[in-house]
């Protein structure tokens, strides 16, 4: 890993199955990201890019390579340590909010912190306030999800992904579901808090509009990455 | 268990009031169920242990059989035993005996009686008569004759008796009046009716006389002894191991109720054995349901739980709120259950005035605690099976990433 990245894989395999049936999805990728850096992850579908964020997220285990996060081997982590670790150093934006219905916007910004913490406490929820007036839903702090519109939902979800100042923020098609003004918003908020917070973000999309926004651009084709 | 644990537990119940509710009405009724039979079955036996021993002693000392020792018969000798019948049946000494008595823990009444067998006369009517003769002051010490007299006063001064009302009926007798007695020890003198009393045992009511012990002592011709001592225990149903005690410590032959009654005890055991089983299978009902209401709330909220495990959620906190979850379901309901089961049993009458044709539904036998608490500990156990299997839903899997 070199100075200033804060993640880094090499040859790093997956497959699923096992014998004739077994598949390879991920063939071998040599991939790292600097500290603060905001890239565009491509490809088609069934290219591997959401089985790579899935791996680089700690929430499935590669079959080979290396995979080292700030210093932790995270192939070879206890399944506890890795829930540990993501919970301390990674955010997470799916395609769908997948926000918690039963709680309110506020809430759901604070569950990450709460939820590893075992309690909610005065300075989770000052930080929850500040990201929900951050993302300009200040006014909609007490709603719960039904009560928001997709691109409301959306915003709430990236200020959850921000609760625990994620070293890296995992986003997969963060925009898929939404309008064209909506996912311009979602992105100039990526982009702002990128900015002013520092935290690295890496965004798989199908969408050229969004990948045009990102400094950097790896694409993945057939699990190898093409272009870096 | 974290307070963000009970924090979501409560979150997800109120979530969906009614299906909330409706489960911890299944709950509250299997509760209900519970102390209900809990309450009906002591109740039943409350009752039935009261009519049959309210009246009776509940432990008898009387002097130990004498059976004649055998001198080591030969392979050949034909050996006869006879009991010694040369002395009378008496206990002798048994003033050192009370303080034992009333030492041992269980016993509440001790009474010292004197008894033999009498003729009672009047003109030329003859009736068999059992005489009891009681100490002052322990006159209703085993039945309460006091409150079964029903003409006259319970008092028994040295020439007064108690007699039944089938016996006054049969010999047409009223009180104040004069009667000879005879015993079978050949003593005789006349006796004036003090009050007649109706206990509701047939036997009692046509053969019983309560009369002064002193006087007792003088018409059987025992200068110094008792014919025996009659015990109350409590409960009554431990009357065998008190009368295990006294045996022991007195040396004296000890008779327990339940030795003359073993079939109403019998009864009263696999009445026990029947509300046990019931009770079971309504704590049985209330796990099936909470674990089947707990696993479809899981499969409903799979991808709650997902991405609660993305997010860095251990699957220590997943456990935890779906066990508190289970177990608040339980304790609520136990609670609700309970509080529905005591109003109904509010209005019913103790189990010694249950009328003839009323369930003797005793509400203090109820198991209120008890059901609580086995139903939340119930409750919390249902919940784990399905809990663990919510912390073993894979992220990946349950939010499609």
């Amino acid at each position: 890993m070199s100075a200033g990245s804060i993640f880094a894989v090499t040859g790093l395999t997956k497959s699923f199955g096992e014998g004739e049936t077994q598949t390879l999805v991920i063939k071998g990728i040599d991939l790292s990201m600097a500290a603060g850096e905001m890239a565009a992850l491509l490809g088609p579908s069934g290219s591997g890019k959401s089985t790579l964020l899935t791996i680089l997220g700690t929430l499935m285990r590669a079959s080979g390579g290396t995979h080292t996060m700030l210093g932790v081997d995270l192939m070879h982590a206890s399944e506890a340590q890795r829930t540990e670790f993501r919970s301390k150093n990674l955010g997470f934006v799916f395609q769908f909010h997948h926000l918690l219905p039963d709680l309110s916007a506020l809430e759901n910004v604070m569950m990450p912190a709460a939820a590893a913490a075992g309690r909610e406490t005065r300075a989770m929820r000052q930080r929850a306030t500040e990201l929900l007036d951050a993302v300009g839903l200040a006014d909609r702090r007490e709603y719960r999800p039904a009560a928001m519109s997709g691109g409301q939902r959306q915003r709430v979800a990236v200020a959850r992904a921000l609760i625990n100042n994620p070293v890296l923020v995992l986003a997969d098609e963060p925009t898929g579901n939404l309008d064209r003004e909506s996912a311009d918003q979602v992105m100039d908020l990526i982009r702002s808090i990128n900015q002013t917070m520092g935290s690295s973000f890496l965004i798989s999309t199908h969408d050229e509009h969004i990948a045009a926004q990102c400094p950097r651009r790896i694409e993945l084709l057939d699990g190898r990455i093409i272009r870096s | 268990m974290s307070p963000y644990a009970l924090k979501l537990a409560i979150r997800h119940l109120l979530s969906h009031p009614g299906q909330t509710a409706l489960l911890m009405a299944g709950v509250a009724l299997g509760v209900s169920v519970f102390i209900f039979m809990s309450a009906l079955i002591g109740g039943l036996a409350t009752l039935l242990t009261l009519r049959t021993v309210g009246s009776i002693p509940h432990v008898v000392l009387e002097r130990p059989d004498r059976d004649p020792a055998i001198l080591s018969p030969g392979a050949s000798a034909r050996v006869v035993l006879q009991k010694d019948l040369s002395r009378r049946d008496q206990i002798a000494i048994w003033q050192p005996v009370l303080p034992i008595i009333e030492g041992t823990p269980g016993v509440t009444a001790i009474s010292p009686q004197i008894r033999g067998s009498a003729f009672v006369e009047r003109g030329q009517a003859v009736a068999p008569v059992g005489v009891i003769g009681v100490m002052p002051g322990k006159l209703s010490a085993i039945a309460d004759i006091d409150a079964a007299i029903v003409d006259g006063s319970g008092s028994l001064p040295a020439d007064g008796i108690l007699i039944g009302s089938v016996l006054a009926r049969d010999l047409g007798l009223r009180v104040g009046q004069v009667v000879r007695l005879s015993s079978d020890r050949a003593r005789a003198r006349s006796f004036r009716i003090g009050g007649i009393f109706t206990l509701g045992i047939a036997s009692a009511d046509r053969q019983a006389i309560y009369m002064n012990f002193t006087t007792a002592r003088a018409l059987f011709d025992l200068s110094t002894g008792i014919s025996r001592i009659e015990i109350k225990v409590e409960p009554a149903i431990g009357a065998p191991g008190v009368a295990e005690r006294l045996r022991r410590s007195t040396g004296l032959k000890a008779t327990a109720w339940t030795e003359d009654n073993k079939q109403l005890f019998e009864g009263l055991d696999a009445q026990a054995r029947t509300g046990t089983i019931i009770k079971v299978f309504s704590l049985v009902t209330i796990i099936v349901g909470i674990a089947s209401a707990m696993l479809l709330s899981i499969v409903r909220r799979q991808s709650e739980i997902g991405i609660m495990r993305a997010m860095g959620a251990s699957k220590g906190l997943v456990i935890s709120i779906y066990v508190l979850e289970g177990s608040l379901i339980g304790l609520i309901g136990a609670i609700v259950g309970a509080a529905a089961a005591w109003l109904v049993l509010l209005p019913l009458p103790p189990v010694s005035q249950v009328s003839s044709g009323d369930l003797p539904i005793d509400r203090q036998q109820g198991d209120f605690l008890l059901a609580i608490t086995l139903t939340t500990i119930a409750a919390m156990l249902a919940s784990i099976l399905p809990a663990r299997r919510a912390a073993r839903i894979d992220p990946v899997e349950a939010i499609g990433a």
